[in-house]
């Protein structure tokens, strides 16, 4: 490896974590200085201006902006994330199982989709322009359109309500034997797996298709090459990092689409807590939910990134 | 330059059923066979002669709600829609045409409104803000705009280095004929065809906002807060949450019909006649 | 080698014979149901061990196509629908995939026009140069490895040992051209098909590269088929001659004949298509426009334009030549505003022009057009001819309706277009018929001087031709300077009445053209007129033997 390609990591990973920091102001600015008054909205409309005032001063509200963006950041450096207003719990500790549910959820369904998708796109390649193809690319077309909520509750109306199969709402619990745990995210799994699947099928194919267009696939062509081996010498060289790129962008939906699916199987994750403390309007909870999604898209974003560097034969062999 | 007959099957389907959800929505009050908060039977009654879609959680008719929730709901995707359109595509012509710093600024505060997913970035505003009608267009409409920015942009810089903008420039032509008669004529089929799609995502960004409580609230109806309200009923076997969610797949599916028959159509063509 | 079968009739079989061979493909043109055009049509060839076959035409002849059939390959859904393709006597229409994948690679290869695409980015040269021969169980790697090293020693490629262990974007194009030919001879094949391979390098690489493979050809006695729109290219390579027209066969023969004493009328236009007379005009009076000491950069840090001084005077051509790299183009930009120089200035009629595009007024803008090299991206696809004519008369003079119409119909006449072309959009134009809206926009504004940037390079040669003789006419109706940047020394002699040849950022040698093409030559120069092609037998060897300068290329 040569010094460019690890110069241009370096960049890219320097420019992620300046990303970060701005994205951490842009969600604090968001939250502190749009017209709401977080006092106002934990007390209510008849809570009395001494009442205001004094929850003010005990949040800290009556400092400059920036002084409680770096109290706050500085907290969240150090792992301390806040203190919920509506319950009072410590941030931290209620997050760090509902993280793990979240993951684990997310994790079932990249490992089903990231495979499925690649070969549902390799395949439509393979019969391109054919039924085969058309099939596909209608299905990808039709559920790139369909909302969560509408898989979701499909799911739940046939393969809990009416066969039974599997629960309609995802109980976990610590110490949950695996097999259970397994059985329980089935369908939010599911659901996750449909709402990426399509995106990253279609984007695949393109992906494919680019490479199969290129002239040296045409080369190997006429040295009478079989098309197995072109596929496997020719085009996967120069797919793979494409296709990386696919699935790492796709993830970055798959941290969107939990929020949605979380809520509706009532799993105790990520996305679920943060829409509960959306509506009581728990700011600091928001903040930090928040940032932790947009860290975990972001970083999904660098390694897209470091993957294209990194497959590039013209940075790997500098001329 | 319209020829029906060499349509797809698949583009006028999805023309016919765009065009049914849009006089569904604008002639809502005229439709609708009951009103939007009236209750009319028990909760939950099956289909019938009386109630086509049968009633939803309070004892209202579900068509009737469903009629009104089409208006609300595609009134804001389309407001939404078209605040994203003029932003994003005003900004990214110009970021595009002048460069320089303008173009620099513009460019690195999307990436950053980019880096955050819309809905977590939604999400994280509506903890502070109201959810009234106009609170959720101005978010869904700004944050969207970041996409149509980019492409605008892409697009218009593209077009701006080719011979012919540069013969333009040569002849002396102001900024206004450059954006406005050389890039926006190349740029329009694009941008119609990211219209279609911007537009599906604002109804199923502003559905999934509804669906978790936090878009359009009671006893307002749009459709993505009818599966909410109705959501409870699936475990008991009773499809009423499906019905609206179906709607929004139709519409979303009609639209993304319409919008790939576009772009297809206009990387057939490279200019000329018939294709704008 | 495959075996050599005899014909029923009991002649030598050749090793290719195709007849009445007719390719089809199907077109989607929009708003119209697809339907299948025919692409070539009726052609039968023969080709002999060892023999050279030139096929020659137009964009559009069908030449590639036809060079593709003896691989049994058609391009983006053409299919050969029609006659017989026979390689070492047997038909390879009728031998299946399974057949077909035997014969690519082993009895017939293939050299494409963009090496640079050709080649995988990913893998090293020499894994792919040695891929055929080894799929093919030709020879053991290490046998096929050190072929390949001689091969490339052959082609003179430099390095020729460690070459191999580059990747393909670590090569310049010229020698990615040689490698591509190593490749096709690796596998020592029957027939290669040279398909363009030095159309898209500078003449002076050219010149390498077509000798590389000349020679590769005699000492292999591989067959080829070489198809180019370069009648003089063809004429230094092949034994025999083909020249193909709108998918049909023109003439053939041995290529003496078609040079020398070509039989259709076509072939005829074809062989003297260089052969525009121009004479030399006297410089008189004060120059038009003159470039003093500009030195210009694009970031600053390497001069692209050093010190160029030159003048053009009225009704006057000054052609400015060099290859791609020497800064001809940017020397437009400069005098255009594009680039403002860093040094040095532009005086026009006697006034000092501001560097900067934005500064000029309106009448310094009208008086300087520019034409482009690539028409169709230079006019804008959503504007009909009208428009495109019609805005300069608009906007430099104001003119509006029936005024402006009658001007515009003026100028459609002197282009020799006539005013159904009024509503046609860019798209709707022939290749040709859109350089000619372009020059006619140019003239609407009735300039002093017209930049033309490569007008004919994208253009094929008949249709070359008609761009300039109108050119020429309308220089003398108009007494309308040009400054005609080109690479093709060619078409300088048919335009030019001065010329400054320039490599590397610097004007090497300026003048007059009868002096600039008179010896003795710099070093440069030499190499570059050395390197045109002529249309003349054995031109090649006599050019390579008298060089005095290896090309850039090398």
């Amino acid at each position: 490896m040569d010094s460019p390609i690890l110069r241009l990591i370096a960049q890219r990973v320097a420019l992620g974590i300046l990303l970060l920091f701005a994205v951490s102001v842009l969600i604090f600015v968001g939250t502190q200085i749009l017209p709401g008054d977080v006092a106002q909205s934990i007390l209510g409309n008849q809570a009395t201006p001494q009442a205001l005032a004094n929850l003010r001063e005990e949040l800290g509200l009556n400092d400059p902006a920036y002084i409680r963006y770096f109290k706050w950041l500085g907290g969240i450096l150090t792992g301390d994330l806040g203190t919920a207003l509506t319950s009072g719990q410590d941030i931290a500790t209620s997050l760090g199982g509902r993280l793990q549910n979240t993951l684990f959820l997310a994790f079932w369904a990249a490992v089903v989709s990231i495979p499925l998708a690649v070969s549902l796109g390799l395949i439509a390649v393979r019969y391109r322009n054919g039924p085969v193809d058309k099939a596909i690319s209608g299905f990808a077309l039709a559920s790139t359109s369909l909302p969560e909520f509408f898989i979701g509750y499909l799911l739940v109306y046939f393969f809990a309500v009416k066969l039974q199969w599997f629960p309609g709402i995802s109980t976990v619990y610590d110490g949950m034997p695996f097999l259970d745990r397994m059985k329980a995210i089935a369908l939010p799994a599911t659901a996750l797996t449909l709402v990426v699947l399509a995106h990253m099928m279609r984007m695949t194919r393109a992906a494919i298709l680019n490479v199969m267009q290129s002239a040296y696939i045409e080369t190997a062509e006429l040295k009478g090459l079989s098309a197995f081996d072109i596929i496997r010498k020719h085009a996967f060289p120069n797919a793979i990092a494409p296709i990386i790129n696919v699935v790492m962008l796709n993830l970055a939906f798959l941290v969107v689409g939990v929020v949605v699916v979380e809520v509706i199987f009532v799993y105790p994750g990520m996305g679920q807590y943060l829409v509960d403390h959306v509506a009581k309007r728990d700011v600091p909870v928001v903040q930090a939910v928040g940032l932790i999604f947009a860290a975990v898209y972001i970083s999904l974003n660098i390694i897209a990134d470091i993957a294209a560097i990194v497959a590039n034969p013209r940075l790997r062999h500098p001329k | 330059m319209l020829d029906l007959k060499h349509i797809p099957i698949g583009a006028l389907i999805g023309l016919v059923l765009t065009a049914l959800f849009a006089f569904v929505a604008i002639f809502a009050p005229l439709l609708a066979p009951h009103g939007m908060g009236e209750i009319v039977g028990d909760v939950w009654e099956p289909m019938s002669a009386q109630h086509w879609l049968g009633t939803d959680n309070l004892g209202r008719d579900l068509l009737s709600r469903m009629i009104f929730g089409a208006r609300t709901t595609v009134f804001i995707a389309v407001m939404a829609t078209a605040l994203s359109f003029s932003l994003g595509a005003i900004l990214g012509f110009t970021a595009a045409v002048v460069g320089g710093w303008f173009d620099m600024v513009m460019s690195r505060f999307v990436d950053l409104l980019m880096s955050i997913p819309t809905l977590i970035f939604g999400l994280v505003v509506l903890s502070v803000l109201p959810s009234t009608i106009l609170v959720l267009i101005v978010v869904m409409g700004i944050l969207d705009s970041t996409r149509v920015y980019r492409l605008s942009r892409a697009v218009a810089v593209d077009i701006n280095v080719m011979d012919f903008v540069e013969a333009a420039k040569l002849r002396g032509e102001g900024r206004t004929w450059i954006i406005f008669r050389e890039i926006l004529p190349n740029a329009l089929s694009p941008l119609i065809s990211e219209l279609g799609l911007r537009f599906i995502y604002a109804v199923l960004f502003l559905s999934a906002l509804s669906f978790l409580g936090l878009g359009v609230q009671p006893p307002d109806a749009d459709w993505g807060g009818m599966v909410k309200e109705n959501k409870e009923g699936i475990v008991f076997g009773i499809p009423a949450a499906l019905i609206p969610a179906a709607a929004i797949a139709a519409l979303a599916i009609s639209v993304n019909l319409v919008a790939d028959w576009v772009l297809n159509r206009t990387t057939d063509l490279k200019g000329g006649r018939g294709n704008g | 080698m495959a075996d050599h079968e005899t014909r029923p009739d009991g002649a030598a079989a050749a090793l290719l014979d195709i007849r009445d061979l007719k390719i089809e493909a199907t077109v989607y043109p929009p708003g119209e149901d697809p339907h299948d055009v025919t692409i070539v049509d009726g052609v039968s060839l023969m080709l002999e061990k060892g023999k050279v076959l030139g096929l020659i035409g137009e964009s559009g002849a069908g030449k590639s196509t036809i060079g593709l059939s003896p691989m049994g390959y058609g391009r983006g859904g053409v299919r050969i629908t029609g006659g017989q393709v026979l390689v070492n006597g047997r038909d390879i229409l009728k031998v299946g995939t399974r057949g077909l994948r035997k014969l690519r690679g082993r009895e017939v290869c293939y050299v494409a026009q963009s090496a640079a695409a050709a080649f995988n980015p990913a893998h090293k040269l020499m894994d792919q140069v040695v891929e055929s021969a080894l799929q093919h169980g030709v020879a053991t790697r290490a046998e096929a490895e050190e072929k390949a090293v001689a091969l490339f020693r052959k082609l003179s490629l430099p390095d020729p040992e460690s070459i191999g262990s580059r990747y393909p974007h670590q090569v310049s194009g010229g020698q990615l051209q040689r490698v591509m030919t190593a490749m096709a001879l690796c596998p020592e094949p029957d027939l290669i098909v040279f398909d363009e391979p030095t159309t898209a390098l500078d003449v002076t690489t050219q010149i390498d590269v077509l000798a590389a493979i000349k020679d590769a050809i005699r000492d292999t006695g591989v067959a080829a088929l070489y198809i180019t729109h370069d009648l003089a290219v063809v004429a230094q390579v092949s034994d025999e001659i083909m020249v193909l027209r709108h998918g049909k066969t023109v003439e053939s023969g041995k290529t003496e004949q078609i040079i020398h004493a070509p039989r259709e009328d076509y072939t005829r236009q074809l062989v003297s298509v260089r052969e525009i007379v121009h004479k030399e005009k006297e410089q008189s009076g004060a120059p038009v426009l003159s470039v003093n000491n500009v030195t210009a950069s694009y970031s600053g840090d390497v001069d692209v334009l050093k010190n160029i001084s030159v003048d053009i005077y009225p009704g006057q051509t000054l052609a400015v030549v060099g290859e791609s790299g020497s800064g001809k183009s940017t020397l437009a930009r400069a005098i255009t505003g594009l680039l403002p120089p860093r040094e040095g200035n532009v005086m026009f009629a006697g006034r000092a022009l501001s560097p900067r595009l934005a500064e000029r007024t309106k009448d310094d803008l009208r008086e300087l057009q520019m034409i482009y090299q690539m028409a169709d991206v230079a006019m804008n696809p959503r504007q009909t001819v009208g428009t495109i004519i019609g805005r300069p008369l608009e906007f430099y003079f104001g003119m509006r309706g029936a005024e402006r119409d009658k001007r515009v119909a003026e100028l459609l006449d002197k282009i020799e277009m006539g005013e159904g072309f009024l509503d046609r959009y860019p798209a709707e134009l022939s290749g040709g018929q859109k350089q000619r809206v372009c020059i006619a926009r140019a003239l609407a504004a009735r300039p002093n001087l017209i930049i033309c940037d490569e007008v004919t390079s994208a253009l094929d040669p008949l249709v070359a031709n008609g761009i300039l003789k109108l050119l020429l006419e309308l220089q003398a109706q108009e007494e309308v300077a040009y400054l005609f940047i080109t690479h093709d020394l060619a078409t300088v002699r048919s335009i030019a009445d001065s010329i400054a040849v320039m490599y590397r950022g610097e004007v090497v040698r300026y003048g007059p053209k009868s002096q600039v093409l008179k010896p003795p030559f710099d070093d440069y120069t030499d190499l570059l007129l050395s390197s045109v092609p002529e249309m003349e037998i054995g031109w090649l060897e006599k050019a390579i033997a008298g060089r005095k300068m290896e090309s850039a290329g090398n």
